[in-house]
């Protein structure tokens, strides 16, 4: 089995000056390719014990109390290159508040907090592949970067497939926030069409109604491939 | 014409930020009763065999500065060179908010196939684009004939993949993402 060599060109670079943290933090030489070993290949499973019956709801995991905010549903599949769904994949979010505050001493923005909101919820995907969260919607916030800049309205997502090699931390945006074009993060990612992967199209079909919207976001990883050839190719 | 390749892109990176640990460290951040205990604290049980070790480090930005917000996963198999099971070899270490230093508290890992023990790292925060992929080898250990440190056009660099024995069972391990003693970081 191996990981499909990862294209770089659909993820920002290292260096972005535009995104001001990322000038010191990125490594100036180029990456070293190589194979990959069983190492790269494997890696932590997750099971269901794992979660708690409230861990993907963060409208009420924290205090179990509501959180404040326009209740949304956030669900999708997680898939590979090769377009198979991904089961067992672990998936944990965080978010700003409705406000547009995070529940950390260094975020010292003016919107308050929650006292009933964390920010933070985890699933495992299911056989096919799919997830869901309820959450509240996460307001935008300023940031310090350049004079004026703002974070559109996102959630953080980190992702677990099979294999070490397959780990991705993305945000997800929300479909018609005028910001996404402004925001200097966003724009690391040099191809519009990448940048569209990561917008969530509201989803009035999974929307409950009386209750709260509903946006689709659909991930993928890295793919793996295993070929019946692969085994005696090495002896040819 | 002909038939597409139905292939699907693999979703674009974006930086972890520097709320990463309300995700992934929670407890860490002082957000309790959300989950009783943060993820993977430790990589192994106390019982499980092989020689325990402790490395200590720190990842250090262009400027000199160490991070004081960074997430360092390890994933690595047990002294018999075998994985699993669960998320047993697996650890997630955020970087002390005073010090910027991590501690891993392990098994020293086993040898997979021709490979030198290793154990491999990814590393996220703000500022970092995409998460960064690089091992860590051990002072000690026969390097020679590992498949990747041998193919290395510089071999000069084999240093920076290279935890450095301070005492018994203890080791030290910087990451340097930029700049003099630029620690390899590999794209497989
Ligand atoms: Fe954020």
């Amino acid at each position: 089995m191996t990981l499909l060599p990862r294209k770089r060109d659909g993820h920002p670079p290292a260096h972005t000056p535009g995104y001001k943290s990322s000038v010191a933090r990125s490594p100036s030489r180029a990456l070293i390719s190589g194979p990959a070993s069983p190492t790269e290949l494997s890696g932590p499973t997750f099971g269901h014990e794992l979660l708690g019956k409230l861990d993907n709801n963060l409208v009420v995991n924290f205090t179990g109390q509501p959180a404040i905010g326009e209740r949304i549903i956030v669900h999708g599949r997680v898939l590979d290159e090769m377009g198979r769904p991904v089961p067992g994949a672990l998936v944990e979010v965080w978010q700003a508040n409705a406000g547009g505050r995070y529940r950390h001493k260094k975020d010292g923005y003016l919107a308050p907090l929650d006292p009933n909101f964390g920010g933070c919820g985890r699933t495992i995907t299911a056989d096919d592949g799919s997830y869901e969260f309820l959450t509240v919607r996460p307001g935008a916030y300023p940031w310090p970067n350049g004079p004026n800049d703002w974070r559109p309205m996102h959630i953080h997502f980190s992702l677990f497939g099979p294999s070490f090699g397959q780990r991705l931390i993305t945000q997800m945006y929300f479909e018609g926030d005028p910001l996404i074009p402004r925001c200097p993060i966003i724009r690391t990612i040099a191809d519009p069409s990448a940048i569209e992967r990561l917008v969530a199209p509201l989803d009035m079909n999974r929307a409950m109604p009386m209750d709260c919207l509903a946006y689709k976001f659909d991930i993928v990883l890295r793919g793996r491939r295993q070929t019946m050839f692969e085994n005696q190719m090495e002896g040819m | 014409m002909v038939q597409p390749l139905d292939y699907l892109p693999e979703t674009p990176s974006q930086t972890a930020g520097p709320y990463v640990h309300i995700g992934c460290t929670p407890n860490f951040v002082g957000i309790h009763g959300i989950y009783a205990e943060d993820l993977a604290l430790k990589p192994f049980p106390a019982e499980a065999p092989g020689e325990r070790i402790t490395v200590t480090g720190s990842v250090i930005d262009g400027t000199g500065t160490v991070l004081r917000d960074v997430l360092v996963e390890t994933w690595q198999p047990g002294a018999d060179g075998r994985f699993g099971p669960g998320a047993q070899g697996f650890c997630r270490m955020p970087s002390s908010l005073e010090t910027g230093e991590w501690v891993l508290e392990t098994v020293k890992p086993g040898a997979v196939g021709p490979n030198a023990p290793y154990i491999a790292l990814w590393i996220v925060a703000r500022g970092i684009n995409i998460g960064l992929q690089t091992r860590m080898y051990f002072e000690g250990d026969d390097l020679s004939s590992d498949p990747l440190l041998t193919r290395l056009e510089h071999q000069n660099r084999i240093p920076t993949l290279v935890a450095k024995k301070t005492g018994d069972g203890t080791y030290r391990f910087d990451i340097r993402l930029q700049g003099e003693g630029e620690t390899i970081f590999l794209d497989m």
